[in-house]
């Protein structure tokens, strides 16, 4: 992207994109696990985490971007995160409840168990929902300015 | 005077001149910034009718993801708009079809009425009494998780919510069969790019 390499000379661009990085990554953690009790969950968490690396990618180039997370780690991570949300539904049949019954998750405390099941499948929404955002992002900023 | 305009009313108002606004600049690139507004105000909207999880994730995706997006996309494209006609027809259809949508809500539940009297009136939300009371109840009985949002999403409607993920997957899939080349051909392929994108945009 031209824009991008443009914005690697920007002193300021830089030390505060590198000073915000690790605050939005921090911010979208917390949505993420702390979705059951705050406002937030695996989606909008999915959507701000992806939205630090982008900035990284924007700031400091899509090459970069690409050295921290390839191109194939999206693809593999779009695919994992739905799939952990479906294992989650298997396992939970395979301890003898039905689909997505999270309760059977934990033997001893069905309300534990809500929980967990509630942390995981949001987990896998937010990996898909990261993983997907980044995709749709290097294939629009992949591409090249037409003469 | 002032403090009887009820804060959504100016919510609304800036909306409007947002959308107004954002359909006459001729310059993309402020309208791509205007847009992200537009979404930072329907999440002040979201927010007052404490629909904050609403809220949050239209603020991270409409403010945030869409914005970088459409600038992508910019910068793809040029900065200004084709000049064009000003047509009348579809100004007409517009209006048309906003009277009506404008319309069919005058039958509607008021905002936030309880939904107490008799049935066909309109101010009665019959969907407050529906499932919703159970999932309320639910919540803190089985759950004893305080966002009943996660709760509903995650395990009552957790079915719905494995179908939400997998429509994004199926979303980057399809991005990703359009726009990125392959990965065998990813190396090679950047001198044909230029030429395809001539087609579409």
């Amino acid at each position: 992207m031209k824009t991008s390499m443009k914005m690697q000379e920007k002193v300021i661009l830089r030390v505060v994109a590198r000073a915000c990085i690790p605050f939005i990554l921090l911010f979208g953690l917390y949505v993420q696990f702390h979705g059951d009790f705050g406002p937030g969950g695996g989606f909008q968490a999915g959507v701000i985490f992806a939205a630090a690396f982008i900035l990284y990618g924007l700031i400091f180039g899509l090459g970069k971007l690409r050295q921290v997370v390839s191109a194939r780690t999206v693809e593999i991570l779009v695919s994992s995160g739905l799939l952990l949300f479906a294992a989650v539904g298997f396992a939970t049949l395979a301890l003898g409840g039905n689909f997505l019954d999270y309760r059977v998750i934990d033997s001893h405390s069905p309300k534990h168990g809500l929980h967990y099941g509630i942390l995981i499948i949001e987990l896998g929404v937010g990996i898909t929902v990261t993983a997907a955002m980044l995709a749709i992002f290097y294939a629009f900023a992949g591409r090249e300015r037409r003469a | 005077m002032l403090e009887s305009i009820p804060i959504e009313a100016i919510l609304f108002l800036f909306l409007l001149a947002t959308a107004v606004v954002i359909a006459r600049l001729e310059d993309l690139f402020a309208a791509a910034m205007l847009t992200g507004m537009f979404s930072l105000l329907s999440a002040g909207m979201f927010t007052l009718m404490d629909a904050v999880d609403v809220a949050f994730t239209e603020a991270a995706v409409g403010a945030g993801i869409s914005t970088v997006l459409i600038l992508g996309t910019l910068a793809l494209t040029s900065r200004k708009e084709n000049q064009q006609k000003t047509r009348i027809m579809p100004f007409v259809v517009v209006a048309l079809t906003g009277t009506a949508l404008v319309y069919g809500t005058l039958d509607m539940p008021h905002y936030g009425s309880p939904g107490t009297g008799p049935v066909p009136a309109a101010g009665n939300a019959v969907i407050h009494h529906h499932v919703a009371p159970e999932y309320m109840k639910g919540t803190e009985k089985y759950f004893g998780l305080p966002n009943m949002v996660t709760t509903v999403l995650g395990s009552y409607r957790g079915y719905d919510t494995l179908g939400e993920t997998a429509v994004i997957f199926a979303a980057a899939v399809g991005v990703l069969l359009m726009l990125a080349p392959p990965a065998t051909r990813r190396e090679e392929e950047t001198e044909q790019e230029p030429a395809e994108t001539e087609g579409e945009l």
